[in-house]
């Protein structure tokens, strides 16, 4: 791999921008496409494919066979409310490999001495999520328990489409949640994306081990295809 | 910290920058069970430090001496890599799968 070609891709790969390796494995000849530059490319459509599958490999083409080695942006996880669940999730996550954000607007709570090493925006999530693009690759949790500050987030993330939403809260705490938010505009389809209660069922008490039960749910929804879900 | 598909890559930029003579071995085609996705690399310097992987640990030191040598040499490789066995490696994947590993020089 030439140094340049390494050298756009971590760029590309940085700015989470979809990236594509093309390599002729008989003669190690190498092109990188941009996500942007997949529609004008004369492989446009196995390469659309393995940017929509993220999935790498061989592909025959009219010139032979050639590697498709696929970056799409590692997964982020966006968490509203620097609460304690959030001081386990965000370390399990970034070991996971997620980018993680924190967005609290509540600045005793979203303080540098609870969050060493976290990207913390101490905002309200209207001035706060706008910037942060969440794309498809994003995972979004609220766990404030505050209508405030976790349903103008929840709005957010439901006019997106990432594909993780959760929301902390029990059975009936959801229930009122989905109220005031179709009652609010939108569709129960709509709100019915919100994974909640929040995690998978594992009996978790402890803010670690719910950190944990999300997690696990994330990661299912992001490896597993949905038929095989719950 | 466990490396990241990213760090491996930026890693990758930097050694190379650094002048540490780098190779990049990437997961080509699996068959059967294989414990890394195609697309998994796996970074290695001259000297024979790595970082990332291509098996669960089966067959990383196998292509570690084949990409010295890719570095040495300036010539991408094809390696194999079956069920442990006597023929073609002495190392293998205990688990049952075949695994072809690509191996280039960067820079």
């Amino acid at each position: 791999m030439k140094l340049d070609l390494l050298k756009t891709l971590n760029e590309e790969r940085a700015a989470r921008r979809a990236t594509i390796v093309v390599t002729d494995v008989t003669t190690g000849t190498q092109r990188l496409v941009k996500g942007a530059d997949v529609a004008a490319d004369p492989l446009k459509d196995v390469l659309q494919e393995a940017i929509r599958t993220a999935k790498s490999g061989m592909v025959e083409t009219q010139d032979g066979k050639v590697f498709l080695t696929v970056y799409v942006p590692s997964p982020r996880l966006v968490i509203t409310g620097a609460v304690h669940i959030s001081q386990a999730l965000a370390p399990m996550a970034a070991m996971l490999g997620y980018d993680v954000v924190i967005v609290d607007p509540r600045t005793a709570f979203a303080s540098i001495e609870r969050f060493p090493d976290v990207k913390i925006i101490a905002e309200w999530p209207d001035e706060a999520l706008p910037p942060l693009n969440v794309d498809k690759y994003t995972a979004f949790v609220a766990l404030t328990h505050d209508p405030k500050i976790d349903d103008p987030a929840l709005q957010h993330a439901l006019a997106r489409d990432c594909f993780y939403i959760g929301a902390l809260g029990s059975r009936k705490t959801h229930a009122r949640r989905v109220t005031r938010l179709t009652e609010g505009g939108l569709s129960e389809a709509s709100v019915a994306r919100i994974h909640a209660p929040i995690g998978l069922p594992i009996g978790a008490i402890s803010p670690a081990e719910i950190a944990l039960a999300i997690l696990g749910e994330i990661t299912q929804r992001l490896r597993q295809k949905p038929e095989a879900a719950k | 910290m466990l490396a990241r598909d990213e760090d491996i890559l930026t890693a990758a930029e930097e050694w190379s920058k650094a002048g540490r003579g780098v190779a990049l071995a990437t997961v080509v085609e699996t068959w059967g069970s294989a414990p890394r996705p195609v697309g998994s690399n796996l970074v290695i310097d001259r000297e024979g430090n790595f970082l990332g992987s291509v098996s669960g640990g089966c067959v990383e030191g196998a292509v570690v001496t084949e990409a010295i040598d890719v570095i040495e040499s300036g010539k991408s490789k094809m390696l194999e890599f079956g069920v442990a066995d006597d023929t073609a490696w002495k190392v293998g994947l205990s688990c049952g799968g075949t695994i072809r590993v690509f191996v280039e020089k960067v820079g």
